[in-house]
C-alpha cells in the first residue's frame, strides 16, 4: 500500500456533469395556442441564454397582444368542453400530467437547469419532484369539489390570465395551471422572457397528454403581453406571481371589473434564531433560507435576526459553512451555487449591494472564484445592518444575507414585522412554547420553525400585507379558481 | 286641559375609540325620513342633524381601530363570541327604538321595520356562533410528504374599512359588521349617507355591550368625502365597499386600495334578509401556515 500525500491537503471533488444529452432543445420554439406552435402574429423572435455560459439556447416567438387575443379566444372556446368535462375525467387528465412529468423529470431537470442557471442538485431534487406532486395533487381535487367547503357546486370561473416569474419557471407552471384545470378552467400563461423553454416543453407534455385544444395556451413574452394579458376584457381570473411593483400595477388595472385576482409578491423573510437553538442546524437553515436558488426566492429568509448572545457563534458558524459552498457549473451534481438569472438581475443585486456598502453595512462575501463567462455573484452577508438600511428593507432577490440582531422575543418579533412584506419567516429554538408564541404574533404567511423554506403541494402557501393576497397549495388554493 | 309636552331631540353623535364625539369639522347634515321616493312625494320629515364626518375624523377612526385590533383579536374566539351575542341582547332590549328608527329611515311600516330589526339581532346571533368554528372550517392540518407537523390557521387582515350599504340601513350595516369583527378584525364603518342614524344608534348600543372601544368605530357623512382617504390609508388592510353605488367612485377606491394591497370585496348585489354565507368572513382573514419537523422516534442522527 503506496502512502499517500500529506493529510492536509483537502479532497476535491471531481467534476461530474449532468449529460445535456437527454434533452433536445430546438433552435427555434412558437407560441402554444389552441393546441399547435405558431409564430407571433408580428413574426417577433427573442433569444433565450443560458446564464451560466450566456450561450443562446434557442429562439422563442414573442408574443404580443395580438398574440394573446388568440390565445385568450382559443381558451374561451375550450372552456366551455373543459368545464362541462366530468371532474372523473379532467382529473385523468392531470393524472396523467403528472405521471409523464415524473417520467421527463430529468430532461426537464437539465432543460430547467440549463434555462434557468440553478444547480441541477436542486431542479433534479426539489423542482421536479414537486413539479409532479402539485399535478398529482390537484388531479385528485378535480371529481372533489363538492368536498372542498366551498358549496355542493363550485363553478369555474372561465379563462385564467397567468403570469409566472423565471425564479422557478416550471413549478411555478404547475402551482398555477395545475388547480386552474381541475376546476374547470382553461388558461393562457405568459412564462417569463429569460425562462420560456420549459413551458414550452409543457405544452408539449399537454400534446402526449391529449389534452384538449386550447385547453393550456404557453405565450412566452415580456411585460407588455403580460399586461395585455391580465389587462385582456375576456380573461376572467388573474394570478400573478412577481414583484410587488407588478403586482400593484395588476390590481390597479383590474380595478372596477369582474376578474378575480391572486397576487403572490415579493417578500423580505426573517429568519429568527434564539440562543438555545440548535446552532449547527440553524446554520443549516439560513443557509438553506437565503442561498437556495442563488436567493432568488419570493419567501427567503433574506433578513437573519440573531440573538445577540450568540451572534458571534452563528456568523462565525455561517462564514464557515458558506466557505464551503461550492459555485460553478450548474450541471455540475456537486454544485451548490448556480448562475445569477439574467445580466439584469445581476446589475440589481450589485447595485443594491452597493448601497448597503455605502450606506455603511459590512459585507463578507464567501472566498470562491466566479467563472469569467456568465452571471454571478458569491454568497454575501452584511453584518452591522440597522433596520433603515436598504439591505434590511428592499427586497434584493440575490444570495445577499443582512444580518442584524435583538435581545428579547418582543424585540424579535417587532423587527420581523418591520416590513410591507408577509410572506414568511424562520423561527429557531428548542423552546416549544416560544416558538408558537413567536409564529403566533408573526405577520407572515408561511412560518418555518426550525427548518426553512418547505414546499408541498397540499399546504398553502401566500402572503399577508404586500406580499399580495390568496394562497396557492392545498385546499385553500381551489377558492382562486371558483366561483366563491 | 293637558298641556303637551315638548320631546327632547336626541343629538347624534359618531362612536370612534368606544367614544361619542362630534365630528372634528364642527359640521352637521339634515337626516330626514324615508327614500328619494318620499322626498320626491314632498313628504320627507327632518328627522336630526347628524355629524357631517370629515378625513380627519375617518384617520381618527383609524388611529382607533389599529390600537384595538391587536388585543380585539387576542380575546378568545369564546369570549368574542360572547360579546357579539351581547350585542344582540342588548339590541333586544332597544328593539322598539329600532324599529322606529329603521321605518324612519327607510321608509317601512312599523311591521316590516320590525322584521328587519329582528333579522339584525338574529345575524349577531349567528356571526357570534361563528367566531370558534370558523378556524375549525377554513383551517386544518396538512398532510405534507415529509416527517413536518404543518398547521393553516386563519388570522385577521388587520383594520377594515367597511362602507355600508346604503338603503340597507341597519340589516345591511349589522350584515357587513358582524363578519368583520367576528373573525378578530377591527372596523372603520361609513354609515349609509341617507340614513345614518340606526348606525349611530347602533353604536350606543355597541358601547354597552362589553365591546372594547376602537374596535367598531361608526361615521356618518358623505361617502365620496371620506372613503377615498380610507382607500388611500397605509394602515388599513382591507376594505368593504358594499355601500359604495357610483361605480366610478368605486373603481377609484379599489385603485387606491391596491396602493397597499388592501384586500378589497367589490359592491354586489346582495339580499341582505338571505342566509349570508363564510364570504364575508373569509373575505378579511389571512392564512397563516406553520412548518415544524417532527422528527422520528427511535432513529439515529439529528431529528432537525
Amino acid at each position: 500500500m503506496t502512502s499517500t500525500s500529506s493529510a492536509s491537503t483537502a479532497f476535491e471533488y471531481a467534476p461530474a456533469p449532468e449529460s445535456r444529452s437527454v434533452v433536445d432543445i430546438a433552435p427555434s420554439y412558437g407560441l402554444f395556442i389552441d393546441g399547435e406552435f405558431v409564430e407571433a402574429a408580428d413574426g417577433k423572435v427573442f433569444k433565450t441564454v443560458s446564464p451560466s455560459t450566456e450561450e443562446v439556447l434557442s429562439e422563442v416567438a414573442q408574443a404580443s397582444s395580438e398574440d394573446v387575443d388568440r390565445a385568450v379566444k382559443a381558451a374561451r372556446k375550450a372552456f366551455e368542453k373543459w368545464s362541462a368535462l366530468p371532474g372523473a375525467e379532467r382529473a385523468k387528465y392531470l393524472f396523467r400530467i403528472a405521471r409523464i412529468i415524473q417520467e421527463r423529470s430529468r430532461e426537464l431537470a437539465v432543460l430547467e437547469t440549463l434555462d434557468n442557471g440553478k444547480p441541477i442538485k436542486e431542479t433534479r431534487d426539489a423542482d421536479l419532484p414537486l413539479v409532479a406532486a402539485h399535478f398529482f395533487y390537484y388531479a385528485g381535487w378535480a371529481d372533489k369539489l363538492d368536498h372542498a367547503g366551498y358549496g355542493a357546486d363550485p363553478k369555474p370561473l372561465g379563462v385564467a390570465g397567468q403570469v409566472i416569474p423565471w425564479n422557478f419557471p416550471l413549478l411555478m407552471l404547475a402551482w398555477k395551471i395545475a388547480p386552474a384545470l381541475a376546476t374547470g378552467n382553461t388558461v393562457v400563461l405568459k412564462p417569463a422572457e429569460t425562462t420560456p423553454l420549459s413551458a414550452l416543453f409543457f405544452a408539449d407534455i399537454c400534446r402526449q397528454a391529449g389534452l384538449p385544444k386550447g385547453v393550456v395556451n404557453i405565450l412566452p413574452g415580456y411585460g407588455d403581453a403580460g399586461a395585455a394579458l391580465t389587462a385582456h376584457p375576456d380573461v376572467n381570473k388573474v394570478a400573478f406571481t412577481g414583484s410587488t411593483a407588478v403586482g400593484k400595477a395588476i390590481a390597479r388595472q383590474v380595478a372596477g371589473t369582474d376578474k378575480k385576482v391572486t397576487l403572490e409578491l415579493g417578500g423580505k423573510g426573517a429568519n429568527i434564531v434564539f440562543d438555545d437553538a440548535p446552532i449547527d442546524q440553524a446554520v443549516e437553515g439560513i443557509v438553506t433560507g437565503i442561498f437556495f436558488n442563488q436567493g432568488q426566492v419570493c419567501c427567503a429568509g433574506s433578513r437573519l435576526l440573531v440573538q445577540e448572545s450568540v451572534q458571534d457563534e452563528v456568523l462565525h458558524a455561517l462564514k464557515r459553512r458558506l466557505s464551503t459552498l461550492r459555485l460553478g457549473d450548474p450541471l455540475d451534481k456537486n454544485t451548490d451555487i448556480g448562475a445569477i438569472n439574467s445580466a439584469e438581475q445581476l446589475a440589481r443585486i450589485k447595485a443594491l449591494t452597493e448601497t448597503g456598502e455605502a450606506e455603511g453595512a459590512e459585507r463578507w462575501s464567501a472566498p470562491c472564484e466566479l467563472p469569467s463567462s456568465g452571471y454571478w455573484f458569491a454568497p454575501t452577508l452584511f453584518t452591522n445592518v440597522t433596520q433603515a438600511h436598504t439591505v434590511a428593507r428592499d427586497e434584493i432577490f440575490g444570495p445577499v444575507l443582512s444580518v442584524l440582531t435583538f435581545r428579547t422575543p418582543e424585540e424579535a418579533v417587532a423587527k420581523a414585522n418591520n416590513t410591507q412584506y408577509g410572506l414568511s419567516a424562520g423561527i429557531w429554538t428548542e423552546k416549544g412554547s416560544r416558538i408558537l408564541a413567536v409564529a403566533d404574533r408573526l405577520r407572515a404567511g408561511v412560518i418555518w420553525a426550525n427548518t426553512f423554506n418547505k414546499f408541498d403541494p397540499t399546504s398553502p402557501f401566500g402572503g399577508y400585507k404586500e406580499s399580495g393576497y390568496g394562497r396557492e397549495g392545498g385546499r385553500h388554493g381551489l377558492e382562486a379558481y371558483l366561483d366563491v | 286641559m293637558s298641556e303637551q309636552r315638548l320631546s327632547v331631540f336626541k343629538t347624534y353623535k359618531l362612536y370612534v375609540g368606544g367614544k361619542f364625539p362630534r365630528s372634528e369639522s364642527g359640521r352637521v347634515y339634515e337626516v330626514t325620513t324615508g327614500t328619494s321616493a318620499a322626498a320626491a312625494a314632498g313628504k320627507n320629515k327632518w328627522l336630526a342633524n347628524a355629524p357631517l364626518s370629515s378625513r380627519k375624523d375617518a384617520r381618527d377612526a383609524v388611529v382607533a381601530a389599529r390600537k384595538a385590533q391587536g388585543s380585539w383579536a387576542g380575546k378568545t374566539a369564546y369570549l368574542r363570541g360572547q360579546i357579539l351575542y351581547r350585542v344582540a341582547e342588548m339590541l333586544e332590549g332597544r328593539k322598539d327604538q329600532f324599529v322606529r328608527e329603521v321605518a324612519d329611515a327607510e321608509g317601512l311600516s312599523k311591521s316590516k321595520a320590525a322584521a328587519v330589526v329582528d333579522a339584525a339581532i338574529d345575524r349577531w346571533v349567528w356571526y357570534a356562533g361563528w367566531t370558534d368554528k370558523i378556524a375549525q372550517i377554513v383551517g386544518g392540518g396538512n398532510p405534507v410528504a415529509g416527517p413536518f407537523f404543518n398547521l393553516s390557521s386563519p388570522e385577521p387582515t388587520g383594520v377594515v374599512t367597511v362602507v355600508a350599504p346604503q338603503k340597507s340601513s341597519f340589516l345591511g350595516l349589522v350584515s357587513v359588521i358582524a363578519p368583520v369583527i367576528a373573525t378578530g378584525n377591527t372596523a372603520v364603518v361609513i354609515a349609509s349617507e341617507n340614513s345614518p342614524l340606526p348606525a349611530l344608534s347602533l353604536g350606543e348600543v355597541l358601547a354597552t355591550s362589553d365591546l372594547p372601544g376602537g374596535v367598531v368605530n361608526i361615521l356618518s357623512g358623505r361617502t365620496a368625502e371620506i372613503t377615498p382617504s380610507l382607500a388611500a390609508h397605509q394602515d388599513v388592510n382591507a376594505i368593504d365597499l358594499a355601500g359604495v353605488e357610483d361605480d366610478v367612485l368605486a373603481k377609484e377606491l379599489e385603485v387606491a386600495a391596491a396602493d397597499n394591497l388592501k384586500r378589497v370585496v367589490r359592491p354586489q348585489p346582495v339580499d341582505w334578509s338571505a342566509d349570508p354565507g363564510t364570504h364575508r368572513l373569509t373575505a378579511f382573514l389571512e392564512t397563516k401556515t406553520v412548518w415544524h419537523p417532527t422528527g422520528s422516534l427511535g432513529a439515529s442522527g439529528s431529528s432537525y
